[in-house]
């Protein structure tokens, strides 16, 4: 009774009650549930965006650090929700996917349902020797094919990062193409072939 | 009348620059003939731009509507004979001089900490009788309308020309507004896993040609403020901080943040004090 | 009824140098709005400025001028004190007149 009443006296006075929160607050929580109330559905961009997914909710959780075993597991399940073409074929064409690579399109509250997005690709990365307008957020993928080859392995491994990024790297700043919805398979597959196809000016000399 | 002639031409030859750099799209520079050799230099387009920003920075158009916005802060009557002189931005009732780079700071006749756009709308609202759901109806600019509640806000970001950012972080609610802002800037959802740390988190690195200022550094975070309100030349329109926050949520494939809501009230309060202590410009210019 | 000008005229030597920021859409009348119809064309026609009384510059512009333009030129012969006066038409007939002072 004592205890609760210095509780109810201390919080009525502003920095008693700070003093008090410092040690209990959880601020990640708070600003959870502020952005809840305030962000509103808008065109395709629906409210419920704004709720972390499991693999969001480590990385956010750990800074983008999560402890080997825990991202081991994950990226194990990220893996296995990869669907790949059922007709095995993963290079499609490498014209079509230069165009998606320029395109920084997609799944914004001003893109329009049921327009295919882009690939979002020159934004972050070096692709084709041509297009000198690219970003550095993630590595250069220029000479991809020419230093990797275009076995079915290295196929697999393209079509399946560019699926879901995080099935190899548990907090990578690359979205999950695939497993979002953001890119269809024949668009994922044009994409593998401009990184892979040796007609591809990715991989000119 | 050779001379009449010689000045006309003088000014033929500025507003035809003029036309051609501000009413087209600017289209992407010239593919070089190697690829390797751009990495790291700023485009074509971009540097050519930032001439014509020095250049602008004279006369930039956002003036005039500072000058429209000082003229409904000095003179505009609301219903019942109240004015802007009654609106306290941080530093006392009418006080516009240097108030701009102390906020978002806690208003205690709110019990809330408010951000300078936040807080102007509210005056306006309550002194001036503009009513809210009228200012939400329409709270960005676009090329058909510059809202009054703009202009207000280029006065009094101008009144803090040249001056230091210096947010107060000294109430409890304007510490946990920083925390909480700073979960914010951290917190990765939507159908791209991003936050704003994804593009403004690191150093150096760029989307196309974009450089992007890693917001956590004091001396880089100051990018986010300056230059805000600015005047887009592309439409020629100005635009605002919260314009700014709002179009980063949708390029972030985040659902739509309310206008004046806490959460991008914290997210400028993270991100302004973290600036403290960096010189801000005033109103300025975009493409 | 059109916003302010902002004028500024300062000597610089023996030379005024002075510039002028304009208030207005300068509507191309190509462009449409969202509903896909032309917005009519909205622009100053004609810009004339007087320095002292003296007509020192009566120009024509048009469609191809950015919106909120700025109009800058220099005149010899005139000195600190001398009053500017802008006036600009657009092809609406509105008008607006501001002034200055060389400072």
């Amino acid at each position: 009774m004592t205890a609760m009443k210095t509780t109810i006296l201390c919080a009525a006075t502003l920095a008693c009650g700070a003093a008090l929160a410092e040690e209990v607050r959880d601020y990640r929580a708070e600003a959870i549930a502020m952005m809840k109330r305030d962000f509103k559905t808008r065109g395709i961009a629906t409210a419920d965006r704004v709720h972390e997914d499991g693999l969001q909710a480590i990385c956010n959780r750990t800074s983008d650090h999560p402890p080997k075993a825990i991202a081991e597991r994950l990226e194990r399940d990220q893996m296995e929700s990869i669907k790949y073409p059922p007709d095995g074929k993963l290079m499609g064409d490498w014209k079509a996917g230069e165009k998606l690579a320029q395109s920084g399109r997609g799944m914004t509250w001003s893109d329009k349902a049921g327009v295919p997005g882009g690939g979002n690709c020159y934004n972050c990365h070096q692709i084709g020797p041509q297009e000198t307008s690219f970003g550095t957020i993630g590595p250069s993928l220029y000479q991809f094919g020419k230093l990797r080859g275009n076995t079915p392995d290295v196929q697999k491994y393209a079509y399946g990062k560019i699926y879901n990024a995080k099935a190899f790297n548990l907090c990578s700043a690359m979205p999950r193409f695939g497993h979002a919805g953001a890119l269809t398979e024949s668009q994922i597959k044009d994409l593998v072939a401009l990184l892979l196809d040796p007609q591809s000016p990715v991989n000119s000399k | 009348m050779k001379q009449r002639l010689s000045t006309l031409m003088a000014a033929a030859v500025m507003t035809a620059a003029f036309a051609v750099q501000a009413q087209q799209p600017m289209k992407k520079a010239p593919p070089p003939a190697k690829a390797a050799a751009p990495a790291k230099a700023k485009d074509g387009i971009t540097a050519e731009f930032e001439k014509f920003r020095e250049v602008l920075e004279e006369d930039n158009p956002a003036e005039l509507f500072e000058a429209k916005g000082e003229d409904i802060w000095k003179h505009k009557k609301g219903p019942d004979g109240a004015s802007m002189a009654q609106c306290d931005l941080g530093l006392g009732a009418g006080v516009v001089k240097g108030a701009y780079v102390q906020m978002p700071r806690y208003f205690a006749d709110v019990g809330q900490v408010m951000d300078a756009e936040r807080r102007i709308v509210h005056c306006m609202v309550k002194y001036l009788g503009y009513k809210e759901e009228d200012i939400r109806k329409q709270p960005f600019s676009n090329d058909s309308k510059t809202p009054d509640h703009v202009s207000v806000i280029t006065y009094v970001a101008a009144q803090s020309r040249n001056m230091k950012i210096a947010v107060p972080q000294k109430h409890p609610k304007e510490i946990e507004t920083f925390r909480i802002g700073r979960e914010i800037f951290d917190y990765r959802a939507g159908p791209y896993d991003f936050s704003c740390a994804t593009c403004h988190g690191s150093d150096g690195m760029r989307i196309r040609t974009q450089d992007l200022p890693n917001l956590r550094k004091p001396a880089e975070a100051i990018r986010a403020y300056q230059g805000w309100p600015g005047y887009r030349m592309t439409g020629g329109f100005m635009l605002t901080q919260q314009w700014r926050m709002n179009d980063c949520f949708r390029q972030q494939r985040f659902p739509e943040p309310a206008y004046l809501s806490d959460s991008i009230t914290a997210l400028l309060t993270y991100m302004t004090a973290t600036a403290n202590g960096q010189v801000y410009k005033g109103p300025g210019i975009k493409r | 009824m059109a916003d302010p000008m902002k004028i500024r005229a300062q000597m610089q030597g023996d030379t005024a140098d002075i510039r002028v920021l304009m208030s207005h859409p300068m509507e191309t009348g190509q462009r449409k709005d969202p509903q896909g119809k032309v917005v009519p064309a909205h622009h100053i026609q004609s810009i004339t400025a007087t320095v002292a009384g003296k007509l020192v510059l009566d120009g024509q512009i048009g469609a191809a001028v950015s919106r909120n333009p700025v109009f800058g030129f220099k005149v010899k012969g005139v000195k600190a004190g001398d009053k500017v006066v802008i006036t600009w038409v657009d092809n609406k007939g509105d008008k607006r007149t501001d002034e200055a002072t060389i400072g």
